[in-house]
């Protein structure tokens, strides 16, 4: 009896699943694949950092045109992350909450900067703000420089982290709906308590995941800023520009020193990635596993449509 | 703080819906339409306005000759390539992330998510450093007569790195919504597992895979940071059309430069196009079978 139930079991398994041999077969490829893709180039910019040692990899990194190439990237993404958040949640909310017309278009339009080259970018504000651009004959009469100097810099790492933080955003909140804020509100909240308080934690996860690729994003951004920088060394080099300079150079420690704080923080931006996905499952499952008759305002009209 | 709210959240929804109850929607739309008209929309004009200043024939001299098409070859002929590459083995990075398990899996999943990451210059070196004569695989494939670095094929390395977390990014969903029932029914019906792979889940995640495709190609055509140090950069040869107009812009040649990018934009849109309509089939197509 026991035989025929391990036979059928057997059998249900093999309808949905292959033969071991094709499995460990298929994940060997993955990983031979992604080894040479991923992992391989990760590695060999810390042996080529360190190539001459850890003296040589500090020496670099000490170098003052290194540290203003840092303060010009951190100046740079302290300003794109923040207006890029309120521009994503602000999106969010009227796309994700609403029913307009033109609605899909609008993402559409959310989308662009994704599929535009960074380099067209670049050149988008240079004929805007440059010396023979739009504004540009003002601008050098009042004496204000964007191209060549920090607010072009800065204004092209806008436009290339435009949509991450929208994109995150819209379908977390179209999935969630809104009944939990429609019950906020007619329970006497005011727009913003239910802001704070209903919405912010149920996207905290995709949000910080949003900022967390807006800001690596930004600090790794290298065609669009190259064609807006000039590349004035000591001025107007972020860290990426400053790699290709100390690599053009043939210096190459140097060049993977400074490469190797950007790759630092992708793997920084990873981790985090990866803890705010495993809480919001985690939550997610919680949720999922609350009794029914637990008395919040969503399982009232939600949950009881959905099954 | 909210008194701009009040003003004319409610004046909007009266108007639009009587069924609108949250507020912020004037604002909020108000707001993103705002800063999309002054990052996205002014500048973009301004990129299509000024290739009024070249004559039609002066338009179609800069975009067509000969350095440029070789460029547009290269461009479209390596992205192509690369998103090819990365769909079949996004596929499969997808499938064994979702339908196996083995060590270290979560770690794997977590570093498909690397090239969004990672600065695309970072990247260039990286590969070039890897590929070059004295790299850690180039050495023993010049030997062999391989030769990636400064070539058209290190360009599409560099292309199938950064394309790489598309297809399996829009395809892991997908399959893990994929009803195992169905698979089941087809088993006992008799299927074997390659017509089950081919007849019940190909054309169920056909849509995804295809946006992945699209969404990767469309990357690669655009990009400029990984390619550069790869490439090598001889002109006809294994130049890509951002560098053409970044050498045009440093000659001073802006009208060049900019129609070069207009091409550029439009091939752009078009494919903006194309992924929005595979999208819409792919909510058509879930939507029906759930």
């Amino acid at each position: 009896m026991s035989g025929g139930a391990t036979r059928v079991v057997r059998r249900a398994k093999a309808g949905t699943t292959e033969a071991a041999w094709v499995r460990y077969l298929l994940i060997g490829i993955t990983l031979v694949f992604l080894f040479l893709f991923l992992v391989l180039p990760l590695a060999a910019v810390f042996t080529e950092a360190l190539r001459k040692g850890v003296g040589a990899y500090f020496e670099a990194l000490k170098e003052p045109d290194a540290w203003s190439a840092i303060k010009l990237t951190l100046i740079a993404t302290a300003i794109a992350v923040p207006l890029n958040l309120v521009f994503g949640i602000c999106a969010a909310w009227a796309i994700a909450k609403f029913e307009f017309r033109g609605k899909a278009f609008l993402t559409t339009l959310v989308d662009l900067p994704f599929s535009v080259s960074p380099v067209v970018a670049g050149l988008m504000y240079v004929l805007v703000f440059g010396a023979n651009g739009w504004f540009g004959p003002w601008l050098q009469a009042h004496d204000l420089k964007v191209i060549f100097a920090v607010p072009g810099i800065v204004l092209a790492t806008v436009f290339v982290t435009f949509p991450f933080i929208a994109r995150e955003l819209i379908p977390l909140m179209q999935a969630q709906g809104n009944d939990e804020e429609q019950a906020a509100i007619v329970l006497g909240a005011t727009g913003w308590q239910t802001f704070w308080r209903v919405t912010l934690p149920n996207i905290k996860w995709g949000l910080l995941y949003g900022v967390i690729l807006t800001n690596a994003r930004a600090m790794g951004e290298f065609g669009a800023v190259s064609v807006v920088s000039g590349h004035i060394r000591g001025q107007t080099n972020t860290l990426p520009l400053h790699v290709e300079i100390l690599y053009n150079e043939y210096q190459s420690v140097a060049a993977f020193a400074v490469a190797s704080l950007l790759a630092i923080l992708a793997v920084v931006t990873l981790i985090i990635k990866s803890v705010a996905e495993w809480r919001q499952e985690r939550e997610q499952r919680a949720a999922a596993e609350l009794p029914p008759e637990r008395p919040t305002p969503v399982s009232t009209s939600s949950s009881a449509s959905a099954g | 703080m909210t008194a701009a709210q009040v003003a004319v959240a409610p004046e909007a929804t009266a108007r639009r819906s009587p069924r609108r109850v949250l507020p912020g929607f004037g604002l909020t739309l108000g707001y993103t339409l705002f800063y999309l008209s002054v990052i996205v929309l002014i500048p973009l004009s301004a990129l299509f306005l000024r290739t009024f200043s070249l004559t039609l024939e002066q338009f179609w001299v800069a975009v067509t000759s000969p350095r440029v098409m070789a460029s547009y070859r290269l461009t479209f002929g390596a992205s192509l390539f690369a998103a090819v590459v990365n769909l079949v083995f996004g596929l499969l990075v997808a499938w064994v992330l979702v339908r196996y398990k083995f060590p270290g899996k979560k770690i794997v999943d977590a570093l498909v998510d690397l090239p969004f990451a990672l600065p695309t210059a970072v990247a260039g070196i990286s590969l070039t450093a890897l590929l070059a004569g004295n790299g850690w695989l180039g050495q023993y494939l010049e030997p062999m007569g391989i030769k990636l670095a400064f070539t058209p094929a290190g360009v599409v390395i560099a292309l199938i790195f950064i394309g790489l977390p598309f297809v399996v990014r829009t395809v892991q969903p997908v399959l893990e919504d994929a009803e195992k029932e169905l698979e089941e029914a087809a088993t006992s019906l008799g299927a074997t597992r390659l017509q089950i792979f081919t007849k019940v889940i190909l054309p169920h995640i056909l849509p995804a895979l295809m946006t992945g495709f699209a969404m990767a190609f469309a990357r690669a055509i655009g990009e400029y940071g990984s390619v550069i140090f790869i490439a090598g950069n001889m002109p006809m040869v294994s130049e890509i059309t951002p560098l053409i107009i970044i050498g045009k812009l440093e000659q001073y040649d802006y009208a060049g430069a900019t129609a070069v990018a207009v091409v550029m934009l439009v091939i752009s849109f078009v494919l903006l196009l194309v992924i929005n309509a595979l999208q819409a089939w792919q909510r058509r197509r879930t939507g029906s079978v759930s």
